[in-house]
């Protein structure tokens, strides 16, 4: 029973931890909270559920959803955003909050408002048996692609030239400007990645969970508290962080049933009161 | 101040008491829908003026004012359902409560700056959403608190006033608002104001002049707070229930979207923005389903275009720049570089 439910914690974790770990990179170097992650995450789910319809593939569809969201993303970037970062914070926040309310709507118009539920794929629509008990295969698909892609980042960050100068201009901005690095690229670069980032968390949901209108915004204000827990802006704070939260939400189901969605923000607060920059953060309120 | 209301033209003068004529007429030439549409337009106005308090005026972006227009609806609901029916004692201590919550809340939020102070007052929208959700006794949960008794308010030589007729609650909500409002307006006009347009402006200089930061931007946030949690209760009455949408983070996006689009730097900005988010809502939703796509683009034409909102737009216009507070300030050389919403030529 235990194992069980810290398997599903962990599910719920590396889910989040899809989520996190592109808002915390987007803010660690683009300095704003997308508020529109969440938005990107429905529109992964919404994507993938089309592209199944198309190609029959659950695989295929899994590639090409988060493509499609980051392009999307990209071009929001380059056409609005873009235009703002010479303005107050605020601003970019309120510009990509107002894509919350477009692509609601957008969603609503092109699917309907009923549920879209991805079928799962036939290799993993079965469970798996652990320590003697059962276990859908599919949470471990997701269980795995976590881990995995927190290596791909920390490879992309720590090993490669683009990741390196990612991590210089989350440092220093104006440094890393002055030493001749493409600045703007970089941040359509982070935003895109952000946003793939998203959208494969949105991808990897739906069959989980139903794609429906307005699904990203609990999931969203729920990654809020994994990056702050964490520390805002800090990748392996968004892994702790998850990890943190998608057990407190598993475990609180057991203990609290009702209270249950409340744990992670009363946590988040303590983590406030206590460590403002987060478990792993360097700067800080 | 003085030399704004010295310099405030005839036209000014004239243009408010024919607003102000308007809104005493107004219900009994158009329908009772209008009268509707207009309770709505002063409450969420009320909302988005308490809003702007510590956005326009103290640079505190919010993110979680549902949580107080919220307590407030629910107070005053639960006030007349369980103890007394009494509409003006409910609205009291609905009052005393979201000041009181709001000043809680508030000494753990205005501790922090920016992005952290978004997200923590996000975590406690969050939070008392749930709680309003899964406390099922006390709020009735998703369906809402109903069964809510407003009485007649008897004054002692006049007839009974009937809350219930939506054209005699116009004039008590117009009221409420009204006075509301103008405490609102003395309080960013007094020195108080002032000091939050300074932390605004630049904190650490407002700190080296010895000014608590902690202490105006507590109070500003509970000021807030006290005004969000009427306006939360003016909806009471009307709506005859208390939804759980009231707590609900859209709930708290709305006031942001209409100060930003009538303008955080003008007073009223707010209420214009208030007016106009409610009027194309209804609008839209006649001709359209899709009433927050348009919102949307809408928005982002104003985040991207008209920084100033659209009553800065209008100032901008009639030259009536020279004769608003904020260009008082501007002249004296105290504008802002970090803020640049108006810094393009209005």
């Amino acid at each position: 029973m235990i194992l069980i439910q810290f398997l599903n914690g962990l599910s719920a974790a590396m889910l989040l931890f899809l989520l996190a770990s592109g808002l915390t990179l987007i803010f660690g170097v683009l300095g704003v909270i997308n508020f529109a992650h969440g938005s990107l995450y429905m529109l992964g789910a919404y994507f993938s559920y089309s592209l199944v319809l198309f190609f029959g593939n659950y695989w295929l569809s899994l590639l090409v959803a988060p493509v499609v969201v980051a392009i999307f993303a990209g071009l929001i970037e380059l056409a609005f955003l873009r235009r703002l970062y010479l303005r107050a914070h605020e601003f970019q926040l309120l510009l990509l909050y107002s894509f919350v309310l477009i692509l609601d709507d957008v969603v609503k118009a092109l699917w309907g408002t009923e549920l879209k539920l991805v079928p799962k794929p036939e290799a993993l629509a079965g469970s798996v048996e652990i320590l003697g008990r059962t276990f859908p295969a599919y949470t471990m698909l997701i269980i795995v692609l976590g881990p995995a892609v927190a290596l791909v980042l920390w490879y992309i960050l720590n090993r490669t030239r683009i990741g390196k100068q990612v991590v210089a201009a989350s440092l220093d901005r104006e440094a890393a400007n002055a030493l001749g690095m493409n600045v703007p690229f970089l941040f359509t670069a982070v935003f895109v990645f952000g946003a793939w980032l998203g959208g494969l968390g949105g991808a990897v949901a739906a069959p989980l969970r139903a794609a429906s209108p307005g699904m990203g915004m609990e999931i969203m204000i729920m990654s809020f508290a994994v990056v702050i827990v964490g520390g805002l802006g800090n990748i392996w704070g968004a892994l702790i962080g998850s990890l943190v939260i998608g057990e407190v939400l598993a475990f609180g189901t057991l203990i609290v049933p009702k209270m249950v969605v409340l744990l992670p923000f009363a946590f988040m607060i303590l983590i406030f009161l206590w460590k403002p920059q987060g478990l792993l953060g360097k700067g800080g309120g | 101040m003085e030399a704004t209301n010295l310099k405030r033209s005839r036209l000014t003068d004239l243009c408010s008491v024919i607003v102000a004529a308007l809104l005493l007429i107004y219900p009994l030439v158009l329908s009772r829908f209008y009268s509707a549409l207009m309770i709505e337009i002063l409450t969420m106005g009320l909302f988005a003026l308490s809003f702007n308090l510590m956005f326009g005026y103290a640079g505190m972006l919010s993110f979680g004012q549902a949580t107080f227009y919220g307590i407030g609806a629910y107070t005053t609901a639960l006030f007349l359902k369980y103890i007394a029916p009494s509409l003006a004692l409910a609205m009291l201590s609905c009052m005393a409560v979201s000041f009181v919550a709001a000043v809680l809340i508030g000494s753990i939020c205005v501790r922090f700056t920016k992005t952290y102070f978004i997200m923590l007052t996000v975590a406690f929208g969050e939070i008392f959403y749930y709680i309003g959700n899964s406390w099922v006794s006390l709020t009735g949960g998703d369906d809402g608190l109903v069964g809510i008794p407003i009485s007649r308010i008897a004054i002692p030589g006049l007839p009974a006033i009937d809350l219930q007729d939506i054209r005699v609650y116009y004039y008590f909500t117009l009221l409420v608002v009204a006075i509301a409002a103008f405490v609102l307006r003395v309080i960013v006009a007094s020195r108080f104001g002032y000091v939050l347009r300074a932390i605004r402006e630049n904190r650490d200089r407002a700190e080296f002049l010895g000014l608590n930061i902690r202490r105006h931007l507590l109070l500003c946030y509970a000021i807030a707070g006290l005004f969000a949690g009427l306006a939360g209760a003016l909806t009471v009455p009307f709506e005859g229930m208390v939804s759980l949408e009231t707590l609900h983070f859209t709930k708290s996006a709305d006031p942001i979207i209409m100060s930003v689009l009538g303008g955080t730097r003008f007073f009223l900005g707010p209420l214009v923005g208030a007016a106009l988010f409610i009027l194309t809502k209804d609008t839209i939703q006649n001709l359209a389903e899709l009433w927050m796509l348009w919102m949307g683009i809408i928005f982002v034409a104003i985040v991207l275009f008209l920084p100033g909102g659209v009553v800065g737009f209008i100032a901008s216009l009639g030259g009536f720049r020279h004769r608003t507070s904020e260009n008082v300030e501007k002249n004296e050389g105290t504008k802002s570089s970090e803020y640049t919403g108006d810094q393009e030529p209005l």
